[in-house]
């Protein structure tokens, strides 16, 4: 593999944020050479990714690309970035939303334009950088990085009545949530160090210790899991910690609410899959029950507020707690479907929540309201943003042929093996899904068109359609073809599932045997 | 120990002593050449850069391999790497004030040439604790600082509140320096030495619950924590930082800061290794204490300059942690920390003043409305700012919290990193409240910064300072590390 010695992992993280410095030097009046400027970026980095599935070893579950620098060498700080393919499909998604991105705010920005493309161009270094990074300390400044410009985001350029509200309940949340999860990481370095004797923020050789364990709430690695659950818990976000998002998705611009819902939301789901599963295999089992519980909660409130809202933006975020909730089900059934489903159903609920966002925004562009009630039997007046938006829901509620059918099925599927009652859970969450879905496009495209104002709406222009048309194609795409994307991911997941089963072994003994611990003589000892 | 006096010990001090003789010239000219604007300040910046150059090659020996610090007179003054790490951070402090002070002291009508010559000799005091090698010199250095500080408090003769934080920290600041004061002759009587070393020597061999022994150490903790800013001991911080021309508020916050934690090292870890148990468990407290009130009540105000320093209290808090976490990870964390802590809070500082013009006083949070779109630099730096005072990546600010909550994970204080956690997300609200009046608020019809040119050479000279140390953070922890080594036993 030429990969080894090519730094395209490190191109492609960095490449937005050399656009964005590019942008500075921009005078602000060209606001025309800026959004070309950041499409263009954007574009060359979607292209430059495309590289990766096309060269990416399908059949091994090792890291991939991998790429090392020294850094902090005092502390045991590297630049480690690698791939493998768990987030080969994550890193694609954030590629190709971003000129998305770029190309919903065309019209809708008009103020401060300079400021608001380096933000974009910066969110989308830091999320590249969160799944890339394999050194904690590298991941955890990539995963902060997110957090700055996307407050702006919201703050500056998000709806005037509660943009600021929103933006810093976001910002707290996840800042606490991430603050928590350091402490975790800190505590995993150093009982490693003390055991291996070399003190390195490593991932990979971070991974290769047994951390002890205990049926106890208080055993070390059940604490470490739940430092680094309550930041990933928040970013998902799981119920009962999903308050910021329904406000922050809502208040935030369009391209705001594709990225947060698109990919900032899968930086949690990815947390779980790349560091709590593999790491602390004992603590996931042992915490299956509790995750469940929170997750299936998460699906049926979450629909159930759908069914509720006024608010069409609302409504999806909320729609957004519904479908996360499922992700997270699969993801604890913590077998080969269920995980393989979770993670495909990440790139899907990306997908298909992004272009529901892209809707919402469009509509709003015209009639400037959210409000369900100011539309009605739109289809007649936009018959193109109609269609689009038909499959996009189809999608969302997975309609076989479509790419959600794929993921729910292997979810459902994972979950049926584990529990037929979690199962009947899940799947009342679809026909809630399918329920609120519908009823919302009945009443905002079907029948003859309610308001006077609203007859001379035009329809999607080619820009506007650009943006979604992509999005549809992968739709079908993974809906049609889902081979390829699942079997890129299959070693990886195998190797999650393996490491699962061998703890299962201890945690399902008679009298669970403890998994050795020195932390009491170990985390003492004085650092070389 | 007695040892003999040696002419040739001078030259071991000749940092300070350079410094000393540059704050006479300075004084000397601000009479003879009064009229000869920018003699002062010019001549004041070379003292300060020769100061440096000589301490650098002071250095140079103590990194070759195997070398050992110097004791020189008898032992009272050291000259170890530890002592080098604060005097770097003294005369950065010192450098920057002297940059933000050039056009703003003309602004306010302050006179000019007693004010460098008192900031200089204050920074003597400094230099003096950190190299102090017995209470006696330590002592010396910080009355030296102290008792320049009560008088540039009060430099803005015409203004009450600057008056007030004169009288105020001058009479808060005597109390404490006698409370100090009677923990020494505490700790003379039971040791019958004032040697760090010998005062160490002898407690080892006392019985270790002799309530004398603990009286000096809560006297001494007290007298330290009032110069620290710890809470309780920090009622006088907002009325003194609000009050004093904010050039001192920043060198205040910064130098006089760092020389407060070099004194409680120098004292608590060179004399009374012996009872670390009993004063952790005090800094704990303390700790908790200075970090959630420090940022607790930095939300409820509007002036920016009451914000900082209730902000100043909270970081001293995180500081304490470190001290409290111990051993060479929690100590050099601490150190690496001040360092930290003196590029984010002068350049803050500096913000402030950037704001401050003819018109516009520009110590509310308020006078920052639309910063962002009307000076996008100006405002970008106080964002690096922020976002450093907060912790987050990629500033200095975040290495140092990573560094001090590592250290006391590692220590078992879980405790006291989860209760700075949550006050880090407390912090984030404060802060980023003046992030959003810069960027989200319409600026004023006419929104003037000073367009003073050290004032942005100070200004990019922390940002470039928190950036550096933030991405690239490597050396800096190496020299905290290689600094404390001859300071713990």
């Amino acid at each position: 593999m030429s990969g080894t010695t090519f730094p395209i992992l490190s191109i492609v993280t960095f490449l937005p944020l050399l656009g964005g410095i590019v942008l500075l030097f921009i005078r602000r009046e060209q606001a025309g050479l800026i959004r070309m400027v950041s499409l263009l970026v954007t574009g060359v980095t979607l292209l430059i990714t495309l590289a990766l599935p096309l060269s990416f070893d399908f059949g091994s579950a090792e890291m991939q690309f991998v790429e090392r620098a020294s850094w902090i060498p005092a502390i045991g700080v590297s630049y480690i970035m690698g791939m493998d393919g768990i987030s080969l499909w994550l890193v694609c998604l954030t590629a190709l939303i971003s000129p998305i991105a770029v190309l919903c705010s065309w019209e809708a920005i008009t103020e401060q334009v300079k400021e608001y493309h380096v933000f974009l161009l910066l969110i989308h270094t830091g999320m590249m950088g969160v799944f890339l990074a394999l050194d904690f300390f590298l991941f955890y400044v990539f995963w902060e990085v997110v957090l700055v410009p996307m407050y702006f985001l919201i703050g500056i350029w998000g709806a005037p009545a509660r943009r600021l509200y929103a933006a810093i309940k976001f910002f707290l949340y996840t800042l606490f949530g991430s603050v928590v999860m350091l402490l975790g990481i800190l505590a995993v370095y150093f009982y490693a160090g003390a055991q291996t004797g070399t003190y390195t923020f490593d991932v990979l050789e971070l991974m290769k210790v047994s951390y002890p364990w205990s049926p106890s709430l208080f055993s070390f690695q059940n604490l470490v899991w739940l430092a680094f659950f309550l930041s990933f818990a928040i970013k998902v976000p799981m119920f009962p910690f999903h308050t910021w998002l329904p406000d922050a998705h809502t208040e935030a611009p369009t391209a705001g609410s594709v990225i947060l819902a698109a990919v900032l939301l899968k930086m949690g789901t990815y947390g779980f899959v790349r560091f709590s599963l593999p790491m602390f295999p004992e603590a996931t089992l042992y915490f299956v029950p509790f995750m469940v519980t929170l997750s299936v909660i998460a699906i049926i409130y979450g629909a159930m507020v759908c069914l509720v809202q006024r608010d069409m933006k609302r409504l999806v975020a909320f729609s957004s707690v519904s479908h996360m909730g499922f992700i997270m089900l699969g993801m604890f059934a913590l077998n080969m479907q269920g995980l393989q489903g979770s993670i495909l159903q990440m790139v899907n609920h990306g997908l298909s929540t992004g272009a529901l966002f892209l809707i919402v925004g469009l509509i709003y562009d015209r009639i400037h309201s959210r409000m369900i009630a100011d539309m009605g039997g739109l289809s007649s007046v936009m018959p193109i943003y109609a269609t689009l938006f038909a499959i996009t829901m189809f999608s969302s509620i997975g309609l076989p042929g479509l790419n959600g059918f794929i993921g729910e099925f292997l979810i459902l599927l994972g979950a049926f093996k584990v529990s037929w009652i979690w199962a009947l859970f899940a799947i009342s969450g679809i026909v809630l899904g399918a329920a609120y879905m519908l009823w919302l496009f009945q009443r905002t495209m079907f029948g003859t068109v309610t308001h006077e104002r609203n007859k001379e709406l035009l329809d999607l222009n080619l820009r506007e359609a650009m943006t979604l048309i992509p999005l549809v194609i992968m739709f079908f795409w993974i809906g049609l073809y889902p081979a390829p994307f699942l079997k890129a991911m299959e070693p990886s997941v195998q190797k999650v599932v393996a490491r699962l089963d061998q703890a299962r072994k201890v945690v399902e003994a008679p009298t669970p045997i403890p998994v050795v611990s020195n932390w009491d003589q170990g985390h003492r000892e004085e650092q070389p | 120990m007695m040892g003999t006096y040696n002419p040739a010990d001078v030259l071991h001090a000749l940092p300070e002593v350079f410094l000393s003789v540059v704050a006479i010239v300075v004084l000397i000219l601000s009479f003879a050449a009064p009229k000869q604007r920018g003699w002062i300040e010019t001549v004041s910046i070379i003292g300060v850069v020769g100061t440096g150059i000589l301490l650098v090659r002071a250095a140079v020996p103590l990194f070759e391999p195997g070398a050992a610090a110097v004791s020189v007179f008898s032992g009272s003054y050291l000259v170890d790497k530890f002592a080098i790490f604060f005097k770097v951070v003294f005369l950065l402090a010192t450098l920057l004030v002297i940059l933000m002070s050039i056009d703003y002291l003309p602004l306010v009508g302050a006179p000019i040439g007693e004010f460098y010559a008192i900031l200089l000799f204050s920074t003597v005091g400094m230099m003096f604790i950190a190299s102090g090698g017995n209470l006696l010199t330590l002592y010396i250095g910080l009355e030296t600082m102290s008792i320049s500080l009560y008088i540039l408090c009060g430099f803005l003769k015409q203004e009450k509140k600057s008056n007030e934080a004169a009288l105020k920290y001058l009479l808060m600041g005597a109390f404490s320096s006698g409370v100090i004061l009677y923990g020494i002759s505490l700790l003379y009587g039971l040791t019958g030495a004032l040697g760090f070393k010998e005062i160490a020597a002898t407690i080892a061999t006392m019985d270790l619950g002799n309530p004398a022994l603990l009286v000096a150490m809560v006297m001494l903790t007290a007298g330290f924590g009032f110069k620290i800013a710890a809470v309780p001991f920090h009622m006088y911080v907002p009325d003194v930082y609000e009050g004093a021309p904010t050039t001192v508020t920043a060198f205040l916050a910064v130098a006089s800061e760092a020389a407060g934690v070099a004194a409680l090292l120098r004292v608590f870890l060179g004399a009374m290794p012996h009872i670390q148990v009993d004063w952790t468990i005090m800094f704990w407290i303390l700790s908790v204490l200075t970090m959630t009130i420090g940022n607790v009540v930095a939300m409820a105000q509007q002036n920016i300059k009451r914000m900082l320093a209730y902000s100043s209290i909270a970081h001293i808090g995180y500081i304490l942690i470190g001290f409290v976490a111990g051993a060479k990870l929690g100590i050099s964390a601490v150190l690496f920390y001040v360092l930290v802590y003196a590029f984010m809070t002068a350049g803050a500082f500096a913000m402030v003043i950037l704001l401050r013009t003819e018109t516009v006083k520009g110590d509310l949070i308020e006078d920052f409305a639309g910063l962002g779109q009307a000076k996008p630099i100006a405002a970008a730096a106080m964002l690096v700012f922020l976002l450093s005072l907060t912790g987050i990546p990629p500033t200095a600010g975040f290495v140092g919290k990573f560094y001090i909550f590592g250290a006391a994970i590692k220590a078992g204080y879980v405790w006291l990193a989860l209760i700075a956690v949550i006050n880090t997300a407390i912090s984030l609200f404060y802060y980023m409240r003046v992030a959003m009046v810069m960027y989200m608020r319409e600026p004023p019809k006419a929104l003037v910064v000073s367009p003073s040119r050290p004032l942005h050479v100070a200004v990019a000279f922390a940002v470039l300072g928190t950036l550096i140390i933030g991405i690239y953070p490597g050396p800096f922890l190496e020299f905290a590390q290689a600094s404390i080594l001859g300071l713990l036993q």
